[in-house]
């Protein structure tokens, strides 16, 4: 008998119940909730004069609808929806006895920043909360996954989901990423591989040795775009990085705890004759520094290649996909990246806004200005604690002297449902997962990119190739 | 939940692929904290020519009168004709609330991307996986006919075009089931409490941190 999948592994220590018709009860260990997908279950559960099964499986935070400048209350949110929305959950947290870190928690934060950073989610859990990049969280070796509102209800009321089994997936990374490759680079040039329903009905499970050279941060944001890719799931082993990351977290098992823990968590991983049902082997080399240039994740380019064309695709769908998105972007086919003049960019998300995307980042910027023709530079961290640290290590500082904003945490422009956001025909680097049309604002032209070659582009005003940055700072100088 | 049994009803065309949940519903409008609502607002940005809020008069605003939804002939519309991997991205459960408060109670197409398809289920909306080619077959018969109609048929897995020829389909038989009988999930799972209380207890022993609360102070 072949051995078993990561997934396979999470899936049978998590079925409560297996049903004739083929479907499945899974018992869910933590939920995490936010603002804007949570209002209409809760409402749910008290037209059925329904309790949470278990309050204390879920923890809640706000940040879709957040200003990410200073406010002290839900009354200082000028946008009453907004307003209206971070108060519903207050009162529902409340009212159901819901662990919230709200307004002034310095926990607060972007959910799957916040949740990982607490120990809220630890290995060999079921992850779930109503939001599709709840796939960050299959970082740490557990099974977590977006849902809709409806399933959220559910969980509240049951503490479980019915499911059926997904399909076992692995991309595996081998070999070294080059000087400049972050983890962005990797998962956007996979996405560009497979598709963006590549994953479609999979569990994705990352492996291989790139992948295991990555920090925990990083197989974060690897594992945040599995649902670019099509898969609701992302996941990575269990590794001395994952056990280290979680050591001594506020949710983390503590003395005797701990050592059983630590030795279960350990087998989390993919036994070595497992079998899969889709693999996909990447050559590390392969990669170089992504970005996106049209209306869909997988429209992606290496930093150095010019812009595809679309007559040179055989598949007649994707050909007019690729014909609209130039349209919408208003680029040309054959340009290179560097044609590409950028109005505003983007630092932060779930997918890039913990600590060491910011350092990358201000490491590029340092002792640099942004570049006069780009409008303005967010820079958002992911939570409280990832802002304190950044300015414990004087990182707000370099992004202030380079004239970008150093702002308080929230998802901000990533989807642009608070004040942060793009007009229409403006481009856009970003350092988030989705350039879809109007996500980051009405008409708005997203490019997605790193950390440090969106820091890169900002100085430079369009994009330039992080491996070259050093003569782009040159010729920078010279033109002043 | 809203059943959902046969319908017949009339087919509009979206003839794109990779529709995602940010375009069948803008995230401004999920500043709601209901359900209803959502329909005027569907595809937001291809209906109508300026940018949408919430609490507007849809009525005044000026349409895109080339978008699908908008032209005279798919007034009354209910079946989604489109292609693959429609409501991929973000989670948001307003995508099928908004697609049934506009009047769709079926949609077919290649594919879907997962969250979604799993969202339809939960509110009565029918999406029916087709293969390519008959999707294909389906766009041409509506384009000779702006009038096409579509049957479905879900207890005989049956797409049937106007000249009487029955296409089948797939369904998990947990779905069709509650699709048919309307049924509350969470009342049913209910009924299976001891199973649950069961696997907590055997949890609860050989993994105690899982149940440790996340910390308040």
């Amino acid at each position: 008998m072949a051995g078993k999948t990561l997934y396979d592994k999470l899936w049978n220590a998590h079925l409560v119940a297996e049903r004739e018709d083929g479907s499945a009860l899974i018992y869910i260990d933590r939920q995490i909730i936010h603002e804007v997908t949570s209002p209409q279950a809760f409402e749910g559960l008290r037209l059925a004069g329904r309790q949470p099964w278990r309050s204390g499986a879920s923890v809640a935070t706000i940040d879709h609808n957040v200003p990410t400048t200073p406010f002290n209350n839900a009354a200082d949110i000028v946008d009453d929806t907004s307003r209206i929305q971070v108060q519903t959950l207050q009162d529902n947290t409340r009212e159901f006895g819901i662990t919230e870190y709200g307004i002034g928690d310095v926990r607060q934060g972007i959910v799957h920043v916040m949740a990982p950073e607490q120990g809220a989610v630890l290995p060999g859990m079921t992850v779930v909360c109503g939001d599709s990049h709840t796939s960050t969280n299959g970082a740490l070796g557990c099974l977590a996954h977006g849902i809709g509102t409806s399933e959220v209800e559910h969980v509240l009321a049951t503490q479980t989901l019915v499911a059926q089994k997904m399909k076992n997936m692995q991309v595996r990374v081998e070999g070294e990423l080059g000087p400049g490759v972050t983890a962005k680079d990797v998962v956007l040039h996979i996405i560009g591989v497979i598709g963006t329903a590549g994953g479609n009905g999979h569990a994705l499970e990352f492996a291989g040795s790139a992948i295991r050279s990555l920090s925990l941060e990083g197989r974060m944001t690897v594992c945040n775009m599995s649902i670019e890719a099509g898969a609701r799931a992302g996941m990575v082993a269990v590794d001395d990085t994952t056990i280290d990351y979680v050591r001594g977290r506020p949710g983390a098992p503590k003395g005797a705890d701990w050592d059983k823990a630590e030795a279960y968590w350990r087998g989390l991983v993919s036994d070595a004759d497992a079998e899969f049902d889709t693999l996909v082997e990447i050559d590390a080399s392969d990669i170089r520094p992504q970005v996106s240039w049209g209306t869909s994740p997988e429209m992606v380019v290496p930093v150095d290649s010019l812009l595809p064309d679309p007559a040179q695709e055989p598949d007649e769908v994707k050909r007019s996909g690729m014909e609209r998105a130039y349209q919408y972007m208003g680029l040309k086919p054959g340009i290179k990246t560097s044609e590409i003049n950028l109005d505003r960019v983007f630092i932060g998300s779930c997918t890039n806004s913990r600590i060491e995307d910011l350092r990358a980042a201000a490491q590029v910027v340092k002792g640099r200005k942004k570049a006069e023709s780009v409008k303005q530079v967010l820079v958002v961290p992911g939570s409280g604690l990832v802002k304190q640290q950044a300015e414990k290590e004087g990182l707000d500082k370099i992004f202030v002297e380079a004239g970008f904003e150093w702002r308080q945490p929230g998802c901000s422009m990533c989807l642009a449902m608070n004040p942060d956001r793009l007009l229409p025909g403006e481009h856009c680097a970003s350092t988030s997962n989705r350039n879809f049309e109007g996500r980051q604002g009405n008409g708005g032209r997203t490019h997605l990119v790193s950390p440090a070659m969106a820091a890169a582009a900002a100085v430079a005003g369009h994009f330039v190739d992080i491996r070259d940055l050093a003569a782009a700072g040159q010729s920078q100088a010279q033109e002043r | 939940m809203e059943q959902f049994v046969k319908h017949t009803g009339l087919v509009a065309p979206l003839d794109r692929a990779n529709v995602d949940t940010d375009q069948i519903i803008p995230k401004q409008f999920l500043k709601s904290i209901k359900r209803t609502g959502f329909g005027p607002n569907l595809f937001d940005e291809w209906r109508y020519l300026d940018e949408g809020f919430p609490g507007q008069d849809n009525d005044k605003r000026p349409k895109n009168e080339d978008f699908v939804l908008n032209r005279p002939e798919y007034q009354g519309a209910s079946v989604l004709l489109t292609r693959r991997n429609f409501g991929c991205g973000s989670s948001r459960e307003h995508a099928p609330w908004a697609l049934m408060d506009f009047g769709f109670r079926a949609i077919i197409a290649p594919s879907y991307a997962d969250i979604f398809y799993n969202n339809c289920f939960k509110n009565g909306l029918l999406p029916i996986v087709l293969p390519e080619a008959t999707v294909d077959g389906l766009f041409k018969a509506e384009a000779a006919d702006s009038a096409f109609q579509l049957t479905i048929d879900l207890d005989n897995q049956q797409v049937i075009t106007p000249e009487g020829e029955a296409i089948g389909f797939e369904i998990d038989k947990f779905r069709k089931h509650c699709l048919l009988n309307g049924l509350d999930e969470i009342g049913l799972t209910l009924q299976q409490t001891d199973a649950i209380r069961d696997y907590e207890a055997r949890r609860r022993t050989a993994e105690p941190w899982v149940f440790e609360e996340p910390q308040k102070q």
